[in-house]
């Protein structure tokens, strides 16, 4: 490098940083008052996990505008939001909590979607210390249900214990009640990640309370090869399988399930291997497929035709790819943008019409009531079960509805919302919550207010 | 035989007695400065800016010094750093979850040192096998040790799951939980062991090291203690970078699992030696600069110009092209990495000074 | 018992896999001394291309054609801007470098295509088949079988063609072949381009068993071990690395994953890798041992 190419390079560098700084200082400068609610969305576009979120952000987007251009904001009260990229990784997820949790032009933060599971774990005491909720749907801290010790995260509408046993309920319903399942194995085939262990205890005690047999089979991430789980599938025999996994491990699943010749309409994915993206690479081998989740899939329900109205048919849809309208992703993404805009909207209601910070937030959602009526005013009815909110349940719901993939498209097969056993479960999350607050010195909260 | 690094450090200005001098005092003098625009940091810096841009920086630095010891002065190659840095993090939530009464310095050294003896066992395929076949074999020790802390529960005391989170960080009855306070615990720790890490390639080891690197064979037939010197570089290095596994997890992350140390973490730390220039203690804080700042200012940048005019998802591949064509692009420009280019820049300002 | 081959033979089925990944490698490797590491970004880009032409309706070979002519383009910029500039410089430089292009070929391939997952179907039934009692998957037999005729394709390019014949001068003794006049840099290419060909094979194969995904650039951690075992310089290592890998992790995972808690073949196949390089320091059917890096 010649000198002048040296200083040409140093003074672009010193440019390049100059205006990053600028870029950073921008976002904290506040403004005067603030009319609009900021809400951060952190994202991963790209990586391995991109195709799972991208419609997820869509399903967000589309309804935070709804809100703003069909019902003029939460009370009056518009929506801005910004993206931040995650990788999916906890390093850059926490770079990206740091940079919004300022809030943006003066107007504060009140949630934080932090759309991964390590990065939940590795924000859950940050989030107290700043005073931002966490709102995980359907991922997540189990213990956090217990919101005593855990006053900021919130594992909202079904934790994997929830999954865990409504799985078990829905194979229940299938042979005919409870007390069929004793002497039923029941194989679970995880991930093998914090995330995939997460329903080994909630099982082994389910299959203690009904006599099934619980088998556990990791599969090492990212779940790629699995032909040495599936010929352990067909030693053992089992009568139902259970199967957790993320990404690639799903589709894989599926196929190699049809290759050591398991009935594939005897499995039953989990929330995050119950989707379009899971089932379509594995091609005609995927019919029948089961898969339990909160956010049952379908284009059907009022609020996807006022989304279609208002937002697909204006252009106005982050969508890029229209047939995901409707998806179990895409669904996702609006039922986690009601919760929101419904928490904000609770919170306005008790502290004012303005914009709502993390704490009042975080009231918000503790004495979030989205009954079968509010249901039904905002379109969700069948999207999105009855969820209760209160310092001592951060879940709420705990049900999920049973689909079957016929080749094209999910249909739901269970009846209604499968419950879960939460009064047994619950003691024993109860326990664990207590456990982790003992380990981290924390007093938990009365309850009562 | 030149191994990984025939890039030695660059001296500056013309060698002799006074120039010597002249030069040793000009360095100190802006290790000085530098020292102390680093610590009044705080003063200015906002949360964002030490939690998620200093604190990881510093610590990337101290893990590129760990393996530089052993790539760039030793010659031993590793992609095992990410395994190394969870040694160092479950070693110390141990220490600190079962003797509390440790002093955190204490418990930070032990951790390292438990990594560093990890490290030896790790490095004793170096004495067989060289080269790229060497740097395969280390691959087994980062799976190894991912799948150890992932599967094992003791070693997360049995949290549901797996991961470890930062003990309350007091040292001599101060609180250093607060932004600030891990920081500082974070320069503290960096500036000791990188002066320490610094007198010691200066010393016989250090020299040991380089003839180990310059040639191995030749080495052991003069008398050098070849073995030896290869296993005590891999302690040594594994023991600061568990010290900085400790660190990234506590004083960064505050809460993390295996994954945090994955193999890409590994990738980014020998990046962060290559491109800062191997063998040098400077080149591992250019080099961690670059590869923690560059896609954050290449973000800020991308949603300060383009954002909401282009596609998210379009912008966040774009940049992830263009880091990984920036990488290339100073592997080509800069073989002895920006280390050796800040040095011609000042052999070049001093001269004109002096004209 | 039956369990047991079960086992064995559904691993070594699923080495097979890992060695089409591990022969692009070998190639690259044999001519131009790098560690390709962007080689799963190249797999990638290749099925994502074929699939994305395909879902557009065109016709296979056509696609595929098309898919080819991109890979080889790619193995000719590359070669070009990032491994001419690099020559002589330090083996893990060039494989760092190799990292850097993987970074830029998976960003500039999702932005073009997007990041959607693609079902990939070539048409090969799946149901299980029964050999001798031993249930065998009909897909891996023909992956088996694909990568037997690209074995043998390669071997006759490499013995009998004039570019094959200047390659092995080339990795034979670099001085000598330039000297008589074979030009480096073409043949560089030629293998790059080659390599792609792999590629696609690998990523067409690949992504009809999992889906066209960015998962798919995942595949080289398995390889790894494979060219370990096998030596970075020898296609039949390749092969044989494969299916030693395949076996050893699918009955590891199996009997040592039972005392352990599973996930062995996490690791299990790099330390096995690990003890081969211990007894022979250049893999199974590797050349001399490299001393550079």
């Amino acid at each position: 490098m010649s000198l002048w190419k040296q200083k040409r390079f140093i003074s672009n560098a010193v440019g390049l940083a100059a205006l990053a700084l600028s870029a950073v200082v921008g976002t904290s400068v506040s403004a005067e008052e603030a009319k609009t609610q900021y809400v951060p969305l952190a994202t991963f576009r790209v990586g391995a996990y991109a195709s799972s979120g991208i419609p997820v952000w869509a399903g967000e987007i589309d309804y935070f505008r709804y809100i703003n251009e069909v019902e003029g904001g939460i009370n009056g009260i518009k929506l801005v939001w910004d993206e931040c990229e995650t990788n999916w990784e906890v390093e850059k997820g926490v770079e990206c909590y740091e940079r919004v949790k300022a809030g943006k032009n003066g107007s504060p933060v009140p949630i934080f979607l932090p759309h991964g599971d390590p990065i939940s774990k590795a924000l859950t005491e940050k989030s107290v210390a700043d005073k931002i909720p966490l709102v995980t749907i359907a991922y997540g801290r189990t213990e956090a249900i217990d919101g005593r010790v855990f006053p900021y995260s919130f594992p909202v509408v079904f934790s994997f214990w929830s999954e865990a046993s409504s799985a078990v309920n829905f194979i229940a319903e299938k042979v005919g009640g409870k007390d069929k399942l004793k002497g039923l194995k029941i194989a679970t085939v995880y991930h093998d990640s914090p995330y995939g262990k997460e329903t080994q205890v909630p099982l082994a005690h389910l299959a203690k309370t009904y006599g099934f047999e619980d088998i556990q089979i990791p599969v090492p991430h990212p779940g790629n090869e699995q032909s040495a789980q599936w010929a352990k599938i067909r030693q053992l025999k089992p009568d139902w399988v259970f199967l957790r996994g993320w990404g690639v491990m799903t589709p894989v699943a599926i196929k190699t399930a049809a290759k050591v010749g398991f009935p594939v309409d005897h499995i039953i994915g989990g929330i995050w291997s119950g989707s379009e993206e899971d089932v379509r690479p594995a091609g005609a081998v995927g019919k029948g497929y089961l898969a339990i989740t909160p956010f049952p899939a379908g284009a059907n329900f009022e609020i996807h035709q006022k989304l279609k109205k208002y937002i697909l048919d204006k252009g106005l849809s982050d969508l890029k790819d229209l047939k995901s309208f409707g998806s179990v992703y895409y669904n996702s993404g609006v039922d986690e943008a009601i919760i929101a805009v419904e928490a904000i909207r609770t919170a306005q209601a008790h502290f004012g019409v303005r914009p709502i910070n993390g704490e009042e937030a975080q009231w918000g959602l503790e004495h979030l009531d989205l009954s079968e009526k509010r249901l039904a005013e905002i379109g969700a009815t069948g999207l999105q079960q009855p969820l209760k909110l209160s310092a001592k349940d951060h879940e709420g719901g705990g049900a999920g509805k049973v689909l079957q993939w016929d080749g094209e498209k999910w249909n739901v097969v269970s009846n209604g919302w499968v419950k879960s056993d939460r009064d047994l479960l619950l003691p024993l999350i109860y326990e664990r919550a207590a456990a982790y607050a003992r380990e981290k010195g924390i007093t938990p909260r009365d309850a009562t207010n | 035989m030149s191994a990984i690094g025939t890039e030695t450090i660059e001296g500056f200005g013309p060698s002799g007695e006074t120039a010597q001098n002249t030069r040793d005092r000009l360095r100190a003098g802006s290790v000085g400065v530098l020292l102390a625009a680093l610590a009044s940091i705080p003063l200015v810096a906002n949360d964002y800016w030490l939690n998620a841009v200093l604190i990881p920086f510093l610590i990337m630095s101290l893990t590129a010094l760990g393996l530089n010891l052993l790539m760039g002065y030793a010659g031993q190659a590793s992609l095992g750093s990410g395994g190394f840095m969870s040694v160092g993090a479950y070693a110390t939530y141990n220490l600190l979850l079962r003797l509390p009464e440790l002093p955190l310095p204490v418990s930070l050294l032990l951790g390292g040192i438990i990594s560093g003896l990890v490290g030896i066992i790790a490095g004793l395929p170096s004495l067989r096998i060289k080269g790229f076949y060497l740097v395969a074999s280390t691959l087994a020790t980062q799976f190894l040790l991912e799948w150890l802390f992932n599967q094992y529960g003791w070693f997360s005391n049995y949290s549901t799951s797996s991961s470890i989170s930062a003990p309350r960080l007091a040292f001599l009855g101060h609180d250093l939980s607060s932004p600030t306070g891990r920081y500082l615990l974070t320069l503290a720790t960096v500036v000791v062991v990188t002066a320490v890490a610094a007198r010691l390639v200066r010393s016989q080891t250090g020299r040991t090291w380089m003839a180990i690197r310059d040639m191995d064979t030749a080495a052991s037939v003069i008398g050098i203690p070849v073995s030896a010197g290869k296993l005590k570089a891999f302690f040594v290095s594994s023991l600061v970078i568990g010290i900085a596994g400790a660190l990234w997890a506590f004083a960064y992350l505050g809460t993390v699992d295996a994954r945090s140390f994955n193999l890409d973490r590994s990738f980014q730390v020998m990046f962060a030696i290559i491109i800062g220039g191997m063998g040098s203690i400077r080149g591992n804080f250019l080099g961690a600069a670059f590869m923690i700042f560059l896609p954050i200012l290449l973000d800020h940048l991308g949603s300060g110009v383009f954002g909401g005019t282009v596609d998210p998802g379009q912008l966040e591949n774009f940049q992830k092209a263009l880091f990984g064509a920036l990488i290339v692009w100073f592997l080509i420009k800069e073989p002895r990495g920006l280390a050796a280019l800040l040095s011609r820049a000042w052999t070049q300002l001093v001269s004109r000074i002096n004209r | 018992m039956s369990f047991f081959i079960e086992t064995l033979v559904g691993g070594l089925l699923a080495g097979v896999m890992y060695s089409l990944v591990a022969i692009g490698f070998v190639l690259v490797f044999k001519a131009s001394g790098v560690f390709n590491f962007a080689q799963g970004s190249m797999v990638l880009c290749a099925a994502l291309t074929f699939v994305t032409l395909h879902d557009k309706g065109i016709d296979f070979w056509l696609a595929a054609l098309i898919t080819l002519a991109v890979m080889v383009l790619i193995a000719i910029a590359v070669e070009r801007v990032v491994l001419r500039p690099l020559v002589n410089r330090p083996q893990i430089t060039l494989f760092m470098a190799t990292l850097g292009v993987s970074f830029v070929i998976e960003g500039l391939a999702q932005i073009v295509m997007g990041a959607s997952v693609h079902e990939l179907d070539l048409g090969i039934v799946d149901t299980p088949i029964e050999i001798g009692g031993v249930q065998v998957s009909q897909f891996d037999l023909v992956a088996a079988g694909t990568a037997g005729i690209l074995v043998v394709a390669l071997s006759i390019f490499f013995n009998k063609t004039r570019v094959g014949i200047a390659l092995r001068a080339i990795a034979d003794d670099p001085q000598a072949a330039l000297s008589i006049g074979i030009r480096l840099q073409t043949l560089w290419q030629v293998v790059w381009g080659v390599a792609g060909f792999v590629s696609l094979v690998a990523g067409l194969l690949w992504g009809a068993r999992q889906g066209v995904q960015f998962a798919l650039t995942l595949v080289v951690l398995k390889a790894l071990p494979v060219l370990i075992i096998g030596g970075f310089t020898s296609i039949t290592g390749a092969i044989v690395g494969g299916l030693i890998v395949g076996a050893g992790d699918s009955l590891a995972e199996i009997y040592l994953g039972s005392l352990l808690g599973g996930s062995v073949s996490t690791w299990f196949s790099y330390v096995l890798a690990v003890a081969f390089l211990l007894v022979r320091p250049a893999g199974l059917f590797g050349e001399a041992p490299i001393e550079r890096i």
